[in-house]
């Protein structure tokens, strides 16, 4: 049971839904534990399951799959949140956020950038940033070419930055230039 | 050595470990020498640690696990 919570955490980004990530776990190792026999021992079972994992999703939910009807992601500029963030002065960042970039994202801020990706880039974002698989092995999980797995890593990760941007500017966090410079009204 | 634009340009390569090991040494080599690039490399790997880190912070639901061990246990025999 020692990879339940890793992909209950997945399940829920997935899903984003807690009482489907529970049946999808669950369904994960049952289906695990059904065919155990083609595991190769001395292989990677974190990997195989939440291999199971992401295929029982996608079947179950009908996703990624559906050929043709891939969504677009708005075209974020390169490197977005490092040239907001990266070399912000002190008196950008309001007095309660540091300038720790740990302090200015909330758990749920980053969850929800997360799971407001679509499914195409979410699915590919998540098991490399959340859960650290390699190219290789999500290529596998999705069944889709490494060069795509590539550039959805890419696209997504940037819209997931500009989504962390917009929480925090919302919270007042970070004062955009341009309203410094106005009257602030 | 590679120039900062070839440098940028595998920024998400170097962090997912996907660089053959002569490629990192030549990154870091240039990292070495270059503050800017040192910071933008920097930044990304914070990030990418906060994403890993606050992504992964769920509570299981209350019984969880047992209801996970219940499905592997053998089913009671009927009287």
């Amino acid at each position: 049971m020692q990879y339940a919570p890793q992909l209950f955490s997945t399940a829920l980004r997935m899903t984003r839904n807690r009482s489907d990530a529970e049946d999808l776990v669950q369904e994960t190792y049952i289906k695990g534990w059904r065919s155990f026999h083609t595991f190769q021992e001395g292989t990677n079972l974190r990997a195989w399951l939440f291999r199971i994992m992401t295929n029982t999703y996608i079947n179950k939910y009908n996703a990624q799959k559906r050929k043709g009807t891939e969504v677009e992601l708005d075209d974020v500029e390169e490197l977005f949140l490092y040239k907001r963030l990266g070399s912000i002065d002190q008196s950008q960042l309001s007095s309660s956020a540091e300038d720790q970039m740990i302090e200015l994202f909330t758990d749920d801020e980053v969850k929800n950038a997360l799971e407001a990706l679509p499914e195409d880039f979410r699915m590919p974002v998540l098991l490399s940033d959340v859960d650290g698989f390699s190219y290789k092995e999500i290529s596998e999980m999705l069944e889709i070419p490494i060069g795509t797995v590539m550039s959805r890593l890419h696209r997504g990760r940037k819209a997931m930055q500009k989504m962390l941007y917009e929480y925090a500017r919302e919270r007042g966090l970070i004062i955009e230039p341009e309203t410094v410079e106005g009257t602030g009204e | 050595m590679p120039n900062c634009q070839e440098t940028l340009k595998e920024l998400e390569l170097f962090l997912d470990s996907e660089l053959p090991n002569a490629r990192i040494e030549q990154i870091m080599a240039h990292l070495t020498a270059c503050t800017d690039c040192q910071g933008a490399f920097e930044f990304h790997a914070e990030l990418r640690t906060i994403v890993r880190t606050k992504a992964k912070r769920d509570h299981l639901p209350e019984g969880f696990t047992d209801r996970l061990l219940a499905c592997f246990e053998p089913q009671p025999e009927a009287d």
